[in-house]
């Protein structure tokens, strides 16, 4: 990709890649996978960024948990290896690596609420630009509320990376002044990754760190949120 | 007491009264325990409130329960999934009520209950729905929401080997929810795939000690995964 810099004042400014389009959900798996340092602690939610682990280095040394109770999830089991005793978050069955550990529900969440988990990496339907997070309920009456471990994370990892699509089907924007529907948690959220861009939300507002297929000029337009200069 | 080894898991589940709340282990379908489910349709009990992860996949276990009318409410982290179809339907009809807890707060909650803690302070849901109405409290800076025991009047829990004296050794990620639920309830009932003399499991080895299991029944594993998990 070429990057052109288009540091306004001093400091690093965004990298704006405009010799493309957005990243396909391949390319932002991939591109969130290099924000997770090697020898980390991980845990990938479920959907999308479960993509991630298939872009991690083998040799990095990244480990994974799985809140129902494990350390050294290895990848999807196929064929023979299917074990109904033996599944991810998703409730898919997984396989284990050299290393792995088990332990009950408790000790999995003391592990994430107690800060050991270094990454986790969560779906979300709405951030908004001070890092509040809204993954878990539409808030539709007609939706039945679901939370699983969501709230969990987002509290308890050290970072807690988002991978999303920046706008909804119908092109609403999905980095927001406020989420309007039901928070997960409040100011958890570090990183925003995105098929359009890469955020920073923080106590004063949304740092762009790196555009796909657009500009920050262009964003500006399309988003509600103030982007930091 | 020590543990009672019962010939079926009809003889398990005696005794479970109308109204009683029960904890059911299991992820999805890792860690259910069918067959003392299936008792418990049988026995009658109804009225109950049941905590568990999740409201059913399929029509088996929890679900069959549901499907069977015998259950008031459920507390649970994540009711609607791919297969939830019994619980969505008397959900929407108004036939069950729905509490919602974090996942890490149902555990520790349940933990509490049987670690004689009077109640906890957590982080998690804090400026959330799920925090509405709990009392709060800033410690060490940082916003936290009471939380209080959940705890059972049965526990319907699944290992993979027990021995004679009730100490159990669980399977992979299907320990899940069964060494707490264990502890967390009045009279806890284990369905286990093997049952061993005394002697045959390693004391190291030992997940859940026999001093919190009442009964223990022998079943088989149903080898059943949750379709369409994504």
């Amino acid at each position: 990709m070429t990057a052109v810099n288009t540091a306004p004042g001093t400091g690093p400014g965004p990298v704006e890649h405009t010799d493309r389009g957005p990243l396909t959900t391949d390319e932002l798996a991939a591109r969130v996978a290099r924000d997770i340092p090697p020898g980390s602690y991980v845990n990938l939610g479920i959907g999308q960024p479960t993509r991630i682990a298939e872009h991690l280095p083998p040799d990095a040394g990244i480990v994974l948990h799985t809140e129902n109770g494990m350390l050294g999830m290895g990848p999807a089991a196929v064929g023979d290896e299917v074990d109904p005793d033996l599944t991810n978050a998703g409730k898919v069955p997984v396989t284990e690596l050299p290393g792995a550990a088990y332990f009950h529900h408790a000790d999995s969440f003391a592990m994430m609420r107690g800060g050991h988990l270094d990454v986790c990496v969560l779906g979300a339907f709405q951030v908004s630009h001070h890092g509040d997070l809204a993954n878990w309920h539409t808030g539709d009456p007609d939706a039945i509320p679901a939370v699983g471990g969501a709230m969990d994370l987002a509290v308890g990892a050290r970072r807690v990376l988002v991978m999303m699509k920046l706008f909804t089907r119908d092109g609403a924007p999905k980095l927001v002044p406020a989420c309007t529907y039901p928070l997960t948690g409040t100011a958890c959220v570090s990183l925003v990754h995105t098929d359009h861009g890469l955020f920073a939300p923080g106590p004063d507002g949304v740092r762009v760190l790196e555009t796909y297929g657009t500009t920050v000029a262009r964003l500006r337009e399309r988003l509600s949120v103030d982007l930091l200069p | 007491m020590t543990t009672t080894i019962a010939a079926t898991a009809d003889e398990a589940v005696a005794g479970v009264e109308d109204g009683s709340t029960v904890l059911v282990g299991g992820f999805g379908l890792a860690g259910m325990p069918f067959d003392l489910i299936d008792a418990l349709i049988r026995q009658g009990a109804g009225e109950l409130t049941v905590v568990s992860n999740n409201a059913g996949n399929g029509d088996v276990g929890l679900a069959a329960l549901l499907k069977a009318g015998r259950v008031r409410k459920v507390i649970c982290s994540f009711p609607r999934q791919s297969d939830s179809h019994v619980f969505d339907e008397l959900y929407r009809a108004g036939r069950v009520e729905l509490e919602v807890v974090p996942q890490g707060t149902l555990a520790e909650r349940m933990r509490a209950a049987g670690a004689g803690i009077g109640a906890f302070y957590s982080p998690v849901g804090v400026g959330t729905p799920l925090a509405r109405g709990k009392e709060t409290r800033e410690i060490d800076g940082r916003a936290h929401v009471l939380e209080y025991p959940i705890k059972g009047d049965v526990a319907l829990v699944s290992a993979h080997r027990a021995d004679t004296a009730g100490n159990l050794v669980y399977r992979k990620t299907a320990r899940n929810f069964g060494p707490v639920m264990a502890t967390a309830a009045t009279t806890v009932v284990a369905q286990v795939t093997e049952i061993v003399p005394v002697g045959e499991i390693d004391p190291e080895t030992v997940v859940t000690p026999g001093i919190y299991v009442d009964r223990l029944v022998r079943a088989e594993a149903r080898r059943l995964t949750v379709q369409g998990a994504r």
